[in-house]
């Protein structure tokens, strides 16, 4: 399996982290950043992975299965998080969630058949204070009334960056 | 020794040795802690929290498990506090798992079931919806349910650990978690069912014994697997004459509860559809039934026939074949048809081994020492695959007492992952690394050394020089194939050796040579099969067979005598470690005969029966006892448990024919004939993938 | 900075906080930054360990066990290598401190966790970062790259010929992992299942090795500690509870924000000065002072001192200072079903009582707050949530069901009301989304 030049340059540098002898420490941050490239775990990337920090697939596999953020199936091109967790709860998470629920037509963990969008509602995410909040990919949002999701997703689903959208700012930088 | 610990449990004083668990502690003592995750021999979890026990002075109840014994501890396994946890964590247990106990196979043998019995409470509170899963089938022989499942990571460890496989694993998390196979769907591994085994509840069962009984409906027969030579004591469920189950829960013998794939399923070639339950003689070219006396006075008249004119007779024994039968042929061949001519497919250097070890004693090794080792030198032996009894005990020598294994072998195997070192060196040329090894070895504090059939001749004896130059305990194995390879040496089915070891004045033809010779008059085989392999040389020999199925040599027949299995017979074997153990009939086959009773019946229609004296199983031991070497065990011993023969001790003075010996390198999914005819070993996956490494690529006659 | 600062701050560890370019290593150092691992490299492992006990510090993780002590316990002469671990694994709801720490100081946690290293002769750390805050592993990453760069980091440590390596490393999404043993596993590339303990991470911790596992906070305040001095420290405090807390106000407050201030505050001067008093001028009902596992205080209980000791007075935790507000419109029920959720979601599955309990308590919550409820479940809720608690194999266990009776037990009323069939009485509709 064959990664980009940046990716591999991570991993190598990943794997240089830890004792030689312990190879297996760098396997998650490895999945996490080639879900990234790759889009999802998949059984391939289960094998490399496994040859590349010295553990079986199996070994891989039950990793996989424990950590949220880990998906066997890709997600849209923007997952959109929306925390619901007590302190967003009381701020209005709830409605966060459904305005999502209903501006993309999705549920939990559904991705839109386009892939372009995806939603989860996920557990807190360390914005309790900034409430509600949610999350982009690995961007943060603080404080999202309902009629900002639509601005912002309606501004992402015309192309335009994150850095662009001027009337929802990305806090996470 | 450190002095033992005092501590109470439940009022009771009691003493253990620092460092033991508080639940195996009670369990000596008498006093049970129910556990589902904590099991003997396995690393600890601490996951079930069934061994909750109230401990004085310690602020909430303790997990009995991980606790270890401390002085004057107070300990109470039976209180309110404690009961009420257990009742609750069960209730817990229960919200999601299916009470479908009357449809499960585990019904009656659920550790689950005996807790809520015992500890559980009389009505459930759960009132919302369980969680579901479809049943899976990972493999022939293994299905998964889900729900069932408590997640006590028994199956985990036992494959892991035990095994060395590590062909299941948890997956997801919380209360989804369930165990998974390693290949999505499907399992690839020895396919030896110790998950099932394991398994305290009914979520993981075998495809062979599924919806078949229910476990009271079974009688058990105690008895040994007639595969390969490790000598696992198996114990076989029969339900109307029928072998439903194989496996070793109470955990008697030597092997405890391990079974490998051909212990606990490869039983069922016994009532293979093409078992032959009838004798045959050969009319006009073609095997036709006959009756069993026909079929003997045939043989006996053909026999005295032959014996009248001083014909040769070429005798096969079996790998397979009792002791006593063993015993009783070579003794019926050598005075009643006086004849050296007998020999069996030979397929470890045990001879020169015990000449080599001449006037040492205790060097031989036991399949106990293979665990309570703490070096262990496996020299041309893919151990995992073909002694996997063996190469479970030396992991769980490795676990428990931190073995160091050491490996020469000419391919990759299983031993390289937790070896300290492995060499490779090709097949035949194993003991150049031992040198390499010297520094190493010298350093610990014994040794066992195992080593399969391409050390040979000189090279065991190099090998035990080089043991022996160590200046420590060094104990030995020479690895042979069968159930009772072992045993057929000892008694002396060789055309050099009588039982015992003694060499014989006038030695016989060999295998090979009975094969070769033109002018052989008749060739008897005892459950073997060379013409597999081989042609034989003699157009007019007589040929008699005695086996379980019509093999290659069985077509070449001119009487076919159908014998009965090890599953269908009493009589005792002797294991790749010299260790005598005992048959227990389990089932009948109609129309088969033991081969002890064929060979007497033979000896009878000849008129030889006085001399043979009786072909009873137990009367044959009785002379075996007299006059071989180191067996000299009364068989209510052997009976109680596996007993070591003692090793001969002096020289055998016979010329070096280890050039005969040829490993069969059986993989776990292959044994011989026998193995052709176990359905489970040829529909597991493994078998058709070639997973057995090196042993296949071997090449061999 | 996400919220304004309050003028009743007391800025420690916050104290870089809106200078320009607070994160860089120039800013640091212009600022006292790295004096305090100075004054540390002239001290012996003994010395360290007394003035970090001497500081009165204690673990901000949430169980605030004295920091200084908890650096006595590692074995300093054991021939393994000893190990440093910063737990970032932020995700107990209701606290988003360890973020901005690391958003706006990054070399104070590496400043505090190179001074633990000296502790114990360790010469590798780690920060183990949760994967939702990716982009803070990149600021890190950035922030160790300079201090490599300026020779604080690496082989010759500020030119003292000292060790000292440190990396970070991500998560990827699991509450669990923020226990310190689970950390640990999962660090080491396996599923985050707590650990059997003893031994303890301090004599058997990353890889097996001695090692020091505490908080980011904790940390970030060694450092201060050390550039300030131990007794300044302590004496921001209260007795036995040195220093100050990073307190993260949410919830139903006019000014919801992190705030820095006095170990020991009065909760109720957070709540209606700092944080501007109760949204809306609504009545405070309940608030969860210490993160979602701390059991609930009532309004008439919320007069209290915030530190460790007085909390554990009133049958609840400081826990991460995670101070969850709520007004007279929350529907308590609802509160306790989205915590159940989240314990639900994020217990490993390891022992049975967590897995099962908690599975069970959130669709028996459910129900209950769907209107489907009888008066025996309110009896069941504590029962089960008691029956959970001291008997599961980690803490998560205990703080799924301490936070639950404490809602059943001070909020029996808004149980009851849900009696009889009847929905929810604050809200019309109730969602019904599987955790």
């Amino acid at each position: 399996m064959t990664f980009s030049p940046a990716l591999e340059a991570r991993f190598e540098k990943f794997l240089a982290k830890y004792p030689a002898d312990r190879k297996r420490s760098a396997l998650i941050p490895m999945l996490i950043y080639a879900q990234d490239e790759v889009g999802s775990i998949t059984d391939e990337l289960i094998q490399e992975l496994a040859r590349r920090t010295g553990t079986t697939p199996m070994q891989v596999t039950e990793v996989v299965g424990f950590y949220s953020m880990l998906q066997r199936k890709p997600m849209g091109k923007y997952h959109v998080q929306i925390c619901t967790n007590i302190s967003c709860l009381l701020r209005g998470g709830d409605e966060l969630w459904e305005q999502a629920c209903k501006k993309t037509g999705l549920g939990h963990k559904q991705v839109a058949a386009d892939g372009s969008f995806s939603l989860e509602e996920v557990e807190c995410m360390g914005a309790c204070s900034w409430a509600p909040a949610m999350q982009v990919n690995y961007d943060f949002y603080h404080g999202v009334t309902p009629k900002q999701l639509d601005v912002l997703l309606d501004s992402l689903a015309a192309g335009k960056k994150p850095e662009e959208i001027a009337e929802v700012k990305k806090v996470s930088c | 020794m450190a002095d033992p610990v005092t501590m109470t449990i439940n009022g009771r004083e009691i003493q253990a040795a620092p460092g033991t668990l508080v639940i195996e502690a009670a369990r000596k003592n008498g006093i049970e802690i129910p556990s589902f995750c904590y099991y003997e021999g396995y690393s600890l979890q601490a996951a079930c929290r069934m061994c909750l026990v109230e401990v004085e002075k310690a602020p909430k109840l303790m997990v009995a498990c991980t606790l270890p014994v401390a002085p004057g501890m107070v300990v109470h396994t039976e209180s309110q506090k404690v009961k009420d946890a257990r009742k609750y964590t069960l209730e817990f247990l229960l919200t999601n798992h299916p009470l479908d106990c009357p449809v499960c196979d585990k019904g009656g043998e659920c550790e689950l079931q005996d807790m809520v019995f015992r500890y559980g409470a009389g009505e459930s509170r759960f009132t919302e919806e369980k969680l579901h899963v479809q049943e899976q089938q990972w493999s022939p022989v293994v299905f998964y349910d889900g729900p069932r499942c408590i997640l006590c990571f028994r199956c985990v460890r036992a494959c892991n650990e035990g095994m060395g496989v590590g062909a299941l694993g948890v997956v997801n998390r919380g209360s989804v978690s369930l165990i998974a196979p390693n290949h999505g769907d499907h399992l690839e591994c020895d396919e030896c069912g110790q998950c099932i085994d394991i398994c305290p509840v009914g979520a993981l069962t075998s495809g062979t014994y599924r919806y078949q009984t229910r476990p009271w409906e079974m009688e058990h027969t105690g008895t040994i697997c007639t595969h390969c030579s490790n000598g696992c004591k198996t114990t076989l469920g029969v339900r109307n004459d029928k072998i439903i189950r194989g496996n070793n829960r109470d955990r008697s013998g030597i092997n405890g509860e391990f079974l490998c794939v051909k212990g606990r399923y490869a039983f069922d070639f016994y009532d293979h559809p093409e078992r032959l339950q009838s004798p045959m003689i050969r009319v006009n070219g073609k095997l036709e039934p006959v009756s069993w006396s026909k079929a003997l006075k045939h043989v006996a008249e053909k026999f005295s026939e032959i014996k009248a004119r001083n014909g040769k007779f070429g005798v096969i024994g079996s790998n397979h074949t009792t002791n006593e039968e063993n015993f009783y042929l070579q003794k019926f061949v050598r005075q009643g048809l006086g004849s050296n001519n007998i020999d069996h497919k030979r397929t470890g250097d045990v001879v020169t081994l015990i000449d080599a070890l001449s006037g040492t004693t205790g060097t031989l090794a036991t399949t106990a020492d293979l665990y309570e080792g703490k070096t262990f030198l496996i020299l041309g032996a893919d151990l995992a695959i073909e002694q996997p009894f063996l190469s479970f005990q030396i992991r769980a020598s490795m676990r428990h007492h931190a073995a160091k294994v050491f490996v020469v072998t000419s391919k990759e195997v299983r031993e390289d992952a937790y070896a300290k070192k492995s060499i490779r060196k090709a097949a035949g040329s194993e003991i150049e690394a031992l040198e390499e090894l010297r520094e190493a070895l010298a350093a610990e504090s014994d040794l066992v050394i195992v080593f399969g059939s391409s050390v040979k001749g000189e090279a065991v004896r190099k090998l035990v020089a080089f043991g022996e130059s160590l200046g420590k305990p060094v104990k030995y194995c020479a690895l042979v194939d069968y159930s009772n390879s072992r045993g057929a040496v000892d008694m002396g089915l060789m055309a050099e050796l009588h039982p015992g070891y003694h060499p014989s004045e006038t030695p016989g033809m060999t295998l090979p040579e009975m094969l070769a010779d033109e002018t052989l008059d008749a060739l008897w085989v005892i459950n073997e099969n060379p013409l597999e392999a081989a042609g034989l040389a003699s157009d007019k020999a007589f040929v008699v067979v005695q086996d379980l199925f019509l093999t290659e040599t069985a077509q070449r027949a001119d009487v076919v005598l159908p014998s009965a299995s090890a599953y269908e017979k009493n009589g005792t074997v002797t294991n790749v470690c010299g260790e005598i153990q005992r048959l227990q009939k389990a089932v009948t086959v109609m129309g088969t005969k033991p081969d002890l009773e064929i060979i007497g019946l033979i000896a009878k229609e000849m008129g030889l029966a006085p001399a043979m004296g009786p072909w009873v199983s137990e009367t044959v031991y009785g002379e075996i006892r007299r006059s071989v070497k180191g067996y000299d065990i009364a068989l209510p011993l052997v009976a109680m448990a596996a007993q070591q023969t003692a090793p001969v001790n002096g020289r055998v003075n016979v010329a070096d024919k280890s050039a005969l010996i040829q490993g069969a390198h059986e993989t776990l999914f292959t044994s011989g004939t026998l193995g052709r005819y176990s359905k489970v070993l040829n529909s597991v996956i493994e078998k058709r993938a070639g997973m057995s490494l090196a042993a296949q690529e071997e090449s061999h006659v | 900075m996400y919220n304004q600062p309050h003028p009743l701050e007391v800025k420690v560890l916050t104290r870089r906080f809106g200078l320009p370019n607070s994160r860089s290593i120039d800013t640091y150092m212009a600022n006292d930054g790295y004096t305090g691992l100075k004054k540390a490299l002239e001290m012996t492992p003994e010395q360290i360990v007394d003035y970090v006990k001497l500081s009165g510090l204690r673990g901000r993780g949430g169980a605030g066990f004295p920091t200084g002590l908890k650096w006595s316990f590692v074995p300093r002469t054991s021939p393994k290598p000893k190990y440093i671990m910063v737990n970032a694994d932020e995700s107990e709801p209701g606290t988003c401190k360890d973020r901005l720490l690391i958003e706006n100081d990054p070399h104070q946690v590496i400043e505090g966790a190179m001074i633990a290293g000296l502790a114990i002769n360790a010469e590798q750390g780690y920060i183990y970062i949760r994967g939702e805050y990716r982009y803070l592993i990149e600021l890190m990453d950035k922030a160790i790259e300079e201090a490599y760069a300026k020779g604080v980091l690496g082989e010759n440590v500020m030119g003292t010929g000292k060790r000292f390596h440190f990396a970070t490393h991500s998560g990827a999404g699991a509450y669990e992992c923020g226990e310190e043993s689970a950390l640990l596993e999962s660090f080491e590339g396996k599923r985050g299942n707590p650990r059997i303990r003893p031994p303890f991470p301090a004599v058997a911790g990353v890889y097996q090795s001695p090692t020091i596992l505490n908080n980011v906070e904790t940390y970030s305040a060694v450092a201060p500690i050390f550039q300030q001095g131990a007794e300044y420290f302590c004496g921001l405090g209260s007795p036995k509870n040195g220093g100050t807390r990073l307190f993260c106000v949410s919830g139903h407050v006019e000014r919801p924000g992190v705030y820095e201030l006095p170990m020991g505050t009065n909760l109720l001067k957070i709540i209606h000065e700092v944080a501007g008093g109760v949204r809306g001028g609504k009545k405070l009902k309940a608030v969860i002072p210490g993160g979602s596992s701390c059991p609930v205080l009532k309004a008439d209980e919320c007069d209290i001192n915030m530190d460790f000791d007085s909390l554990a007075a009133a049958k609840s935790m400081l826990g991460s200072g995670g101070i969850v507000v709520m007004d007279e419109d929350t529907c308590i029920v609802k509160a306790a079903l989205r915590i159940m959720r989240f314990y639900a979601h994020e217990s490993c599955g390891w022992c049975i009582p967590c897995r099962e309990g908690t599975t069970w308590l959130r669709k028996l919550l459910q129900r209950f707050h769907d209107g489907m409820g009888t008066r025996s479940d309110i009896v069941l809720i504590g029962d089960l949530s008691k029956n959970m608690l001291g008997r599961t194999f980690c803490p998560l266990g205990d703080a799924a069901a301490m936070p639950t009776i404490a809602f059943v037990e001070k909020f029996r009323d808004e149980f009851e009301a849900h009696l009889d069939g009847k929905p929810c009485p604050k809200e019309n509709i109730s969602r019904l989304v599987a955790a």
